[in-house]
């Protein structure tokens, strides 16, 4: 079949109304679990489960109709906006928890132990707390307990090293690919996605290390809470990131994509040097700071 | 790959029955719906709107209890924002940006599709919360901690729901942009685009930006009551002011997401009307682009009670007065662009200079409210109140209407019925001064807002206040009446509709048919 030259308006799709029943059964279940109803458990795994069929159906079709050649550069543009704005939207989300961390750090805490101008809850609610990060990062009434810091140069040094060599890696892979070296690209891509499913796993350990001989949990004050939701959301980002590439790998071998039209292998790419940026500010906020 | 059809589009009409709505990818289909989910959402909202009204016509409490009182303030706010205001603009960014580019489509429309289909299983999550053990939620649409956290069973629907409506207006915003950079016409220059186009291009990134600012802030409120964070508990170190930060960093640019549309809307009507060509385009988009620039160094206006440093509140106080010059620039220009025009006075055209009048009051108490040490006397007081509504319903609900009034003939090739139009205009324009007029004086008079009792000497501004919101409720039914009555039938329209309308959207037929400008149209 030959390039389409109109832009390519899909007739119809099925796809998107079982993607906002999905999402609709799996929030109605989690608030149901949260409120400790019976129904929610299973409520929110149909939920999950049709999201997948979903995910699978529609990415599925929108593959079929890439290898058959429907989309002309001006659909790749647009595909690139979308990605592009995606990431962008991404980014901000981290953006309030980052905030959140700074907020703590210069405003909420220290004010806490006494400082600035008219701060009086120090005086009449909490005297003689002191503002020290970490240590006294659960705040005045220290909740959740004595914790202790992860420190910087241990796993988390590792782990960026890791990401940053996936980040050579997956532009190695798009160097095959441009130049046509099919078996560069493949292994590109596997040393890429081995590496982020190495960093998942130490992020893994990291938290049991965390819970069991630090006494760091989610719940320990404010520290925990950063701590835990920034790296959280980047681990599941990093997940996400990581299955990306493995659909990319999986087609790479089925043959799919040529040097100047992959672009789902450029998506996936741009999502990892997301991740990846993201976590060199968790390793430096976050971690040394 | 066998199975793939890739050339089952562009000349086909739409299905039929129910499927054509479910799964439609047509932007004109998707537009429709955005507008008649607004339509529903507006009626509920009112209606909320009117139980709030019927309790404050008398002091004491007559109807309801007071927290079902303050789950009605609350749930008015999320619908008439999240279920009105933003899919009526998304609605009408379907049907007129694609046209007004000169575009097939939006650039990827099975995710409009899905954009437009969150809303419903979102907006049934919201509502479902009046159901739900403990009640809706009652602590202010802001959602304040540690208020809203005392919110009962309702608590994680409200924020799914949140999150729903988020990633629709994401991804919505994202295909707005996506077409307005990627399927313009040849020859369509950015600065050809009409001004509509425009202040959505600047909006959609003020959507992305925002938004998932605000699913950030509600995650952290989801997590504080249920897994055991401290983000917004002092005792843990954190800060309930925190989270306003996190929320009014969403909340000043999500008002001009709210009203940057209409801005456009109105640059589009005057013009037509006054057989001018818009004063001042250039200057128009400069000012668009640097509101919502200022839009992000602002938010804190919306705390200066909360206990600040001085820098901090003098450096919000001049922020936000200094987006008075923009906005000027844009009212300056309205006027210029009717002076000395030959003006005729349709309903669309009544209802946009209704909006610039009244859009300019609500701009004017905005001012009043960004002065610190007044503020101090105004905050949480009747007299926001009354500003928020004015630029909100005078404002964006008004340039909704004007431009259901302008394009209705272009969607449907009916034209309405200009004496109900005009009935419903004048209607709408009494009720609605009645409603929110008297507010300006109960409030720098110091009545509080969301209680649903008051002190004896705020009552007669408290019943004119109530008359006029079922007022203007009523005249509303009008309007929906003018609407279907447009839908179903009447005069045929041309497909200029207006002598003196300008654009690619007037060249099409009126009706457009199903798919438009499959081959790109020439540019002038
Ligand atoms: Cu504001």
């Amino acid at each position: 079949m030959t390039a389409q030259t109109q832009y390519y308006v899909p007739h119809g799709s099925h796809w998107p109304i079982v993607g906002s029943v999905a999402l609709f059964m799996t929030f109605v279940g989690l608030s149901a679990m949260l409120n400790e109803a019976s129904f929610g458990l299973p409520l929110m795994g149909a939920g999950i489960a049709i999201l997948l069929v979903m995910m699978f159906g529609w990415f599925g079709t929108v593959v079929r109709e890439s290898e058959a050649n429907a989309y002309n550069d001006q659909v790749d543009r647009s595909f690139r906006w979308g990605m592009f704005w995606f990431i962008f939207s991404e980014v901000m989300f981290f953006a309030a928890f980052f905030g959140a961390l700074f907020y703590a750090r210069t405003f909420s805490l220290p004010w806490l132990g006494g400082e600035g101008d008219g701060a009086a809850t120090n005086m009449y609610l909490w005297p003689g707390f002191e503002a020290l990060w970490p240590s006294n990062a659960n705040g005045p009434s220290q909740i959740g307990g004595e914790f202790r810091q992860m420190g910087a140069w241990g796993i988390p040094a590792i782990n960026t090293l890791i990401l940053l060599t996936s980040g050579v890696t997956v532009t190695w892979a798009h160097h095959g690919l441009r130049a046509n070296r099919r078996a560069t690209l493949i292994f590109g891509l596997f040393l890429t996605v081995a590496l982020g499913l190495v960093f998942v796993g130490l992020q893994a350990y990291e938290y049991i290390h965390a819970y069991t001989d630090l006494n760091l949990t989610l719940g320990a004050g404010i520290y925990g809470s950063t701590f835990f939701m920034l790296t959280g959301f980047h681990g599941l980002h990093v997940t996400i990131g990581a299955i990306m590439l493995i659909v990319i790998l999986a087609r790479s071998i089925a043959g799919h994509f040529t040097p100047d039209r992959h672009f789902a292998f450029e998506a996936a790419a741009w999502y990892w040097h997301f991740v990846d940026v993201v976590w060199l500010g968790l390793f430096f906020f976050v971690y040394w700071l | 790959m066998s199975a793939v059809m890739v050339d089952d589009h562009h000349h086909d009409g739409p299905d039929s029955g129910i499927k054509r709505w479910i799964c439609t990818t047509n932007h004109k289909d998707i537009g429709t719906l955005y507008l008649w989910f607004a339509m529903i959402m507006f009626f509920l909202g009112g209606l909320m709107a009117l139980v709030v009204r019927a309790e404050l016509f008398q002091p004491g409490l007559q109807f309801v209890d007071p927290q079902f009182f303050n789950s009605m303030t609350t749930m008015h706010a999320l619908l008439m924002i999240f279920g009105v205001v933003m899919p009526a603009f998304t609605g009408l960014a379907n049907w007129l940006i694609p046209m007004m580019v000169g575009g097939t489509d939006m650039a990827l429309p099975r995710l409009n599709n899905w954009s437009f289909w969150l809303l419903p299983f979102a907006f049934t999550m919201l509502l479902a919360t009046l159901f739900v053990p403990g009640g809706a939620p009652a602590g202010g649409w802001t959602l304040y901690p540690p208020l809203t956290l005392q919110t009962g069973a309702a608590l994680p629907l409200l924020i799914f729901a949140i999150h729903l409506m988020g990633m629709s207006s994401i991804m919505g915003a994202i295909n707005v942009i996506a077409t307005i950079l990627n399927m313009r016409a040849p020859g369509m220059t950015l600065m050809k685009m009409p001004m509509f186009v425009w202040t959505w291009l600047i909006t959609a990134y003020l959507l992305i930006a925002v938004m998932p600012v605000l699913a950030g802030g509600v995650t952290m409120l989801l997590t504080d009551k249920y897994f055991g964070t401290s983000f917004f508990n002092a005792a843990g170190g954190g800060d309930p002011v925190m989270f306003q930060h996190i929320f009014w960093f969403f909340g000043h640019p999500e008002v001009y997401i709210l009203i940057l549309p209409s801005f456009g809307v109105i640059s589009m009507i005057l013009p037509t009307f006054a057989r001018k060509p818009l004063f001042g385009y250039n200057s128009m988009v400069y000012a668009t682009a640097s509101i919502a620039f200022l839009s992000f160094v602002v938010w804190a206006h919306h705390m200066f009670t909360v206990g600040m440093p001085l820098a901090a509140q003098l450096f919000f106080m001049l922020s936000t007065m200094l987006i008075a010059v923009p906005t000027g620039v844009k009212v300056f220009n309205w006027v210029a662009t009717m002076w000395r025009g030959s003006m005729t006075f349709e309903t669309p055209m009544l209802f946009a200079i209704g909006f610039i009048v009244l859009f300019t009051i609500g701009g004017f108490s905005g001012l009043m409210l960004a002065i610190v040490p007044a503020d101090y006397q105004y905050h949480d007081t009747y007299f926001v109140v009354a500003h928020f509504h004015y630029v909100l319903v005078p404002g964006s609900i008004f340039a909704i209407m004007a431009a259901v009034y302008y394009w209705l003939p272009k969607w449907t090739g009916h034209l309405y019925n200009e004496t109900l139009g005009k009935w419903h205009f004048w209607l709408s324009t009494i009720f609605v001064n009645l409603t929110f007029f008297p507010m300006h004086f109960t409030g720098l008079a110091g009545m509080p807002r969301r209680i649903p009792d008051y002190a004896l000497q705020f009552t007669d501004y408290n019943m004119l206040a109530s008359i006029g919101a079922f007022g203007f409720g009523l005249a509303q039914l009008l309007f929906l009446y003018i609407v279907v009555a447009t839908v179903r039938g009447g005069e045929r329209a041309t497909d200029r509709v207006w002598d003196g309308a300008d654009g690619l959207e007037w060249t099409l037929p009126s009706p457009p048919p199903y798919h438009t400008f499959t081959t790109p149209p020439q540019i002038r």
